[in-house]
């Protein structure tokens, strides 16, 4: 390995049944992803759900009990074969940052260049301080700093070395919601700019979609699903991603029809088979978006509490069934807490699970 | 987890001797001074407890929420004291106010009273040794109940003005509850400081469990008895250390969520500002400047001049402090890395007791190494003999390896938690952060612990060195024949009633012991500002 060399960049990242623990219990279960070129991936999950441990992996900090990571090919962890930390290209960002104290902004940023030539990491450092726009703090102190600003060194620090992965542990999680709103776009921007690809672990979906290509839902060790921000949201596969991503409702129905089914809602059509028996009890995943106020529908429910969020009303409906769904309406429907209001279904997908 | 337990020797020890012991000079202790111990003892505590609050917790109240000319300069040097060890401070004023000298000299000069005629002051009572311990002990309950006042929130003290109470009147229903578990922590350290004393109460003449231990032991050569004396003064320190320990809870409960104080103090005009900068003028000048101009006096004037002697005294008391402290500090990386790499319930219980030898009088700590200690080496003698011919001598009782062992167990409280402070900064984080930077473990620490973790070790060095300077009771016990110490000797010519060719000896200890000192105020001074 010569110092200049910069690695290819990575073709793919690839995890088959993978499963880490300690003490012989697993915290993930048999995982599997693939991350391609260029690519931002997103672990999402509640906290708890293992998937920090699972990132931890992946730079190599974190045994396996089973299964392979593999980068182009190449195995980095296998039950029985580690590589070390630092003779992965991996590059990581922490929760807590976890900036050199006792060295400079440049300093810091320049830790991993150590075999570079003098001029080379210069020009480097010079750089990637323009790049993450702090061009003139080299000789600051990181406890000068603010948390927005030293989670930017963080990151040019974690890129500097050109790694072929960049991790990034709740990156976010430390700053308050107008910051992230800000470095969030920044920082897919810079990932995009040096054509970085990245996995990012969140508890924070929002967050998960304004980063991601592609996101796996975690709970409990498992991967319940890998796919599009757009995927997970509206084709969840699993009831936890249906109910972990966005609002929702599971409304009990009974399957009438390749394409349909007959709720407290009437019957609802598909664009496409949903692959169930005829008759089979299932519950229909409802979003807010999907059920509209509709003064002419047949349909209706009592208001039981209602939020005005400018632009629409959020209303909680109770149906005649006594089951209660969200509901969106324009702000000029304005109704009052016990009003009885007319709803309809608009859906083209429907989401069943067998109940 | 073994150097714990190697540690916990001495306490094993004398704990053994409380429950098996028996003899005859115990019994005969028992009926006769034992209960003067105490006394005496439970006497020095309470007086000395009384006089540090009275002290320290309004000192910390004006240096803290109020403000007048001083204020700033008085708030670090109201902990100058803390580097006057209390025997020196005694035989200091001893010198000063005793019947020959110059404040007794000059009332009889003034009045032409002779000897009986007048009353005076006797120093050398048990008011004398509560008033010198008072003085040198303050700062531990300034210093904690003045952080527990900084960190009150200026708003909780403004919403109970505007309920209608006075400034007095938050003080006493609202600031002092607030700091109490602070101000009950600072206490206990004086009061373990108090049990620990030894070279005031001996000086005095004031009978209490630390010189009992040691007549026991020169005395009547009674190891068992002593460390029987010793067990029942640990029963005493036991008490303090929970009590210690339980505070420090509630002020970790009293602390949460109270912000930090804005810096608006009450102004105080005219002749309260006077009254409350003399009143924190009042035991510096007492406890620091006097003493410590009295005995510069004597050291540049009076002492005899100081010779090779000295030099060879000043060489062993460094040698020794030093040695000390890089054994105690390197010990104390070596623990506190175990708990870092493997933070299981039996490392950090084991560690825990290693910590405990600071509560200790340096008496108990002496008299548990020299038991084992003088144990394992008649074994090896024996052990010599049986199979070879030749002589040994004792290799570790009587020599400086059982000095060494002491100062390890009744320093490694402070340089362990130096220690873990610094270690605790570098996150878990860092080090994973050097690793993906392509860093091996050996370039982690050598490029990321070594350089965050200077500064605490020397802190840690520095500590340990003026303490083992200061050390009296155990260097006194565990010295190798004829090996003196700068703090011995001062000892040795007090005793022989020379207290001004002590001087040049305290001296150099209290200028040595300044320098933590200065430590600690500049880094109270740079966390305010």
């Amino acid at each position: 390995m010569t110092s200049l060399s910069l690695h290819a960049s990575l073709k793919e990242l690839t995890l088959s049944d993978v499963s880490v623990g300690y003490d012989g219990s697993a915290v993930v279960k048999n995982a599997s992803f693939q991350l391609l070129e260029g690519q931002i991936g997103c672990l999402l999950g509640p906290s708890g759900c293992g998937k920090s441990t699972l990132l931890r992996a992946i730079a190599g900090f974190e045994s396996l009990m089973s299964g392979e990571i593999r980068i182009d090919g190449d195995v980095l962890s296998s039950p029985s074969h580690s590589v070390n930390p630092e003779h992965r290209f991996i590059g990581m960002v922490f929760q807590d940052i976890a900036l050199f104290p006792h060295l400079t902004i440049a300093q810091n940023i320049a830790f991993g260049l150590s075999e570079w030539p003098k001029v080379a990491v210069q020009e480097r450092v010079t750089y990637l301080l323009d790049l993450v726009g702090l061009a003139g703090f080299e000789s600051r102190y990181p406890h000068s700093l603010s948390g927005g600003q030293q989670q930017r060194v963080a990151l040019a620090r974690a890129i500097a070395p050109k790694p072929k992965l960049l991790l990034m542990d709740e990156p976010f999680s430390g700053l308050d919601a107008k910051l992230r709103e800000e470095l969030v776009p920044d920082i897919r921007h810079i990932l995009q700019h040096e054509k970085m690809s990245a996995l990012l672990v969140t508890h924070d979906q929002m967050e998960a979609f304004a980063m991601a290509d592609q996101v796996s839902v975690m709970d409990a060790g498992v991967i319940h699903q890998t796919g599009s921000p757009y995927q997970i949201y509206h084709r969840p596969e699993t009831r936890f991603v249906a109910s972990f991503i966005g609002h929702g409702d599971f409304l009990p129905a009974v399957v009438c029809g390749a394409n349909c089914v007959h709720s407290d809602l009437g019957n609802i059509r598909g664009e496409l088979d949903h692959g169930f028996a005829d008759n089979a009890q299932v519950d229909l995943l409802v979003r807010p978006d999907d059920i509209l106020h509709d003064d002419d529908s047949e349909f209706l429910g009592v208001i039981v509490s209602k939020w005005f969020r400018g632009s629409h009303f959020l209303y909680r409906v109770k149906l005649t069934s006594g089951k209660v769904i969200y509901c969106f309406a324009s702000s000029h429907h304005n109704h009052a807490v016990g009003q009885e209001i007319g709803l309809s279904v608009h859906l083209d997908h429907l989401v069943l699970f067998s109940r | 987890m073994l150097i714990a337990v190697i540690l916990a020797i001495p306490i094993m020890v004398v704990l053994v001797n409380v429950l098996i012991g028996d003899s005859q000079v115990w019994r005969h202790l028992y009926h006769t001074v034992l209960a003067e111990y105490i006394s005496n003892s439970l006497l020095l505590m309470l007086g000395v407890g009384i006089g540090v609050l009275l002290i320290g917790v309004p000192c910390a109240w004006l240096t803290s929420m109020c403000d007048f000319p001083g204020r700033g300069a008085l708030s670090w040097a109201l902990l100058l004291p803390m580097a006057v060890p209390a025997y020196i401070i005694a035989y200091t004023y001893t010198g000063v106010m005793d019947f020959a000298g110059p404040v007794q000299t000059f009332i009889r000069e003034l009045t032409g009273w002779r000897y009986g005629e007048y009353w005076f002051f006797e120093i050398r009572s048990l008011g004398g040794a509560i008033t010198m311990l008072t003085l040198v002990l303050y700062p531990y309950v300034y210093l904690m109940s003045r952080a527990a006042f900084l960190e009150q929130s200026q708003n909780t003290l403004e919403v109970s003005r505007t309920l209608g109470y006075s400034g007095r009147a938050v003080f006493f229903k609202l600031a002092l509850p607030l700091a109490r578990p602070a101000i009950i922590t600072g206490l206990t350290l004086a009061l373990m400081e108090t049990l620990a004393d030894y070279g005031t109460v001996q000086y005095f003449s004031v009978n209490t469990f630390t010189t009992g231990i040691l007549r026991t032991f020169y005395g009547f050569g009674d190891v068992a008895a002593a460390s029987q004396l010793a067990g029942v003064l640990l029963m005493f320190v036991a008490v303090l250390i929970l009590l210690e320990r339980y505070s420090r809870r509630r002020i970790r409960y009293h602390a949460s969520g109270l912000k930090k104080a804005s810096s608006r103090r009450m102004t105080l005009k005219g002749s309260q500002a006077w009254l409350a900068f003399i009143f924190c003028l009042l035991p510096i000048c007492v406890g620091f400047l006097i003493p410590v101009g009295v005995l510069a006096y004597w050291a540049a004037f009076k002492a005899e001049m100081p010779g090779a002697n000295f030099i060879q005294l000043a060489w062993n008391s460094f040698y020794l402090a030093a040695v000390a402290s890089l054994l105690v500090v390197s010990l104390a990386l070596v623990l506190s890395y175990a708990i870092r790499l493997n933070n299981g319930r039996a490392v950090r219980a084991s560690v825990g007791i290693a910590g405990l030898g600071y509560a200790l009088p340096g008496t108990i700590i002496a008299i548990g190494t020299i038991v084992p200690l003088a144990w394992l080496d008649h074994r090896i003698i024996d052990l010599v003999r049986q199979y070879a011919d030749g002589k040994v001598g004792l290799i570790f009782s009587g020599t400086l390896v059982a000095l060494l062992f002491a100062y390890v167990v009744r320093f490694m409280a402070v340089s362990l938690g130096a220690v873990q402070n610094g270690l605790g900064k570098i996150k878990p984080s860092m080090d994973m952060a050097g690793r993906s930077l392509g860093m091996s473990p050996t370039k982690v620490l050598t490029r990321i612990h070594i350089p965050l973790l200077k500064g605490s070790v020397l802190t840690a060095l520095l500590i340990v060195f003026v303490d083992v300077l200061k050390e009296l009771p155990a260097t006194l016990i565990l010295r190798p024949f004829n090996f003196n110490t700068l703090a011995v000797r001062a000892f040795e010519l007090a005793s022989d009633e020379r207290l001004v060719d002590a001087a040049p000896a305290s001296l150099m200890i209290v200028l040595v012991g300044l320098v933590p000192v200065i430590l600690l105020s500049r880094s109270i001074s740079s966390r305010l500002g």
